[in-house]
C-alpha cells in the first residue's frame, strides 16, 4: 500500500482531535511523557507530579493506540517504506553522511540495532530524547497540544510555542547538523 | 502517523530545509479542519457525547515558557526527527532506538518538573 497522501492524513488528526474533544477530552501526546513520571513515582519528588494521573489514563490508551497502530501500519499495510522524499534533501543529506535518503523511512546511522553500539548515537537519541521531553514539558505542549489543539483554537500561547519549535529545528538542522554530523 | 510519514525522520528533516510541501500540507490541512471544527463547536454550541457543555480550556497566558521551551523541544524535533506521538508509533512499528528516545523523554520531563520553579515561565 502506498504512503497516505498529505491531505488524507491531515483532516484525519484533526478528527482524532475532534474525537477526544468530543468524548471531553484533549489532543495532548507530551502529556503522557508527564503522566508516566507520576506513574513512575515522580510524585515523591516534586509538586508537579502530584496529580491524579489516574485519571488520565485514558491518555496512556491512547499512546497504546499508537503504539498499536504503528506495528499494523509498518507489518500489514507497507511493502516499501521507503520515504520519497526530495532530491535536494537527499543531496543535502549525503553531505551530512546520511547515504540512505529515499531509500529508508528512517536513517540506518542513527536508528539501526546497530546504531546502538555506537555510543554517539546513543548519546544524539539520548540528547534529542531529553531536549523533546524537558522542552514539550516547557512549552506545555509538544505538536498535537500546540501545533494542532492550540492553534485550531486560534490560541496566541500556542502560536508562540510552534514559532519556537520552528526556530528550534532550523537551529539544529541547519547550524548543529554541520557540527554534530 | 506511520503511513502519512510524518513520522519519518526524513519527513522532519525535509521540512526543516523547506524542501517539500508534505509535512506543511499535513499540519496545514488538520489545521484548516481543526480551525473549521472548533468554530462550529462554538458558534452551535455542540455537546459532548456525554451531554455536556465542551469547553476548550484557554492555554495560560505568557511568552516566556511556550519561547524557551518551543525552541529547546524545537531543537530535539530536529534531532530525534520524532515529537511524542511518532515515538510511540515508531515504537509500534519495530524501531526499537526509539525506546531510548522515550526513555530520555520521560527523563527530560521529569528534570523539567524538578527545575520548573527555578525556570522563567
Amino acid at each position: 500500500m502506498q504512503p497516505w497522501p498529505w491531505y488524507v492524513s491531515g483532516p484525519l488528526i484533526a478528527l482524532v482531535m475532534f474525537f477526544l474533544i468530543f468524548s471531553g477530552r484533549n489532543f495532548g501526546m507530551s502529556g503522557n511523557l508527564r503522566i508516566m513520571c507520576a506513574a513512575l513515582s515522580g510524585d515523591k519528588a516534586c509538586d508537579f507530579f502530584r496529580f491524579d494521573w489516574k485519571a488520565q489514563r485514558w491518555n496512556l490508551v491512547f499512546a497504546l493506540g499508537a503504539i498499536l497502530g504503528g506495528f499494523v501500519a509498518a507489518e500489514f499495510l507497507s511493502t516499501d517504506t521507503s520515504v520519497a522524499i526530495t532530491e535536494g534533501t537527499i543531496e543535502k543529506l549525503t553531505q551530512y553522511g546520511f547515504t540512505d535518503g529515499g531509500a529508508a523511512y528512517l536513517p540506518e546511522q542513527l536508528f539501526s540495532i546497530d546504531s546502538l553500539s555506537n555510543p554517539y548515537t546513543l548519546l544524539l537519541l539520548a540528547i534529542g530524547g531529553f531536549l523533546v521531553g524537558f522542552g514539550s514539558r516547557y512549552a506545555g505542549g509538544c505538536t498535537s497540544g500546540h501545533a494542532i489543539s492550540g492553534l485550531s483554537d486560534l490560541q496566541l500561547p500556542s502560536l508562540i510555542a510552534v514559532i519556537g519549535f520552528f526556530i528550534g529545528g532550523l537551529f539544529m538542522v541547519h547550524f548543529l547538523f554541520p557540527i554534530l554530523f | 502517523m506511520f503511513k502519512s510519514e510524518a513520522a519519518s525522520w526524513f519527513r522532519i528533516f525535509e521540512m526543516f530545509q523547506f524542501n517539500s510541501f508534505h509535512m506543511y500540507g499535513i499540519i496545514g490541512s488538520a489545521l484548516a479542519t481543526g480551525v473549521i471544527g472548533i468554530q462550529l463547536i462554538k458558534r452551535l454550541k455542540l455537546k459532548s457525547f456525554s451531554g455536556e457543555k465542551i469547553i476548550i480550556p484557554p492555554k495560560a497566558k505568557g511568552w516566556k515558557n511556550y519561547l524557551f521551551g518551543g525552541i529547546l523541544f524545537g531543537l530535539g524535533w530536529g534531532l530525534a526527527g520524532a515529537c511524542p506521538g511518532p515515538i510511540f508509533t515508531l515504537i509500534g512499528a519495530g524501531f526499537l532506538p526509539l525506546i531510548l528516545v522515550l526513555a530520555f523523554a520521560v527523563l527530560g520531563t521529569f528534570v523539567y518538573g524538578i527545575l520548573r520553579p527555578k525556570l522563567p515561565h
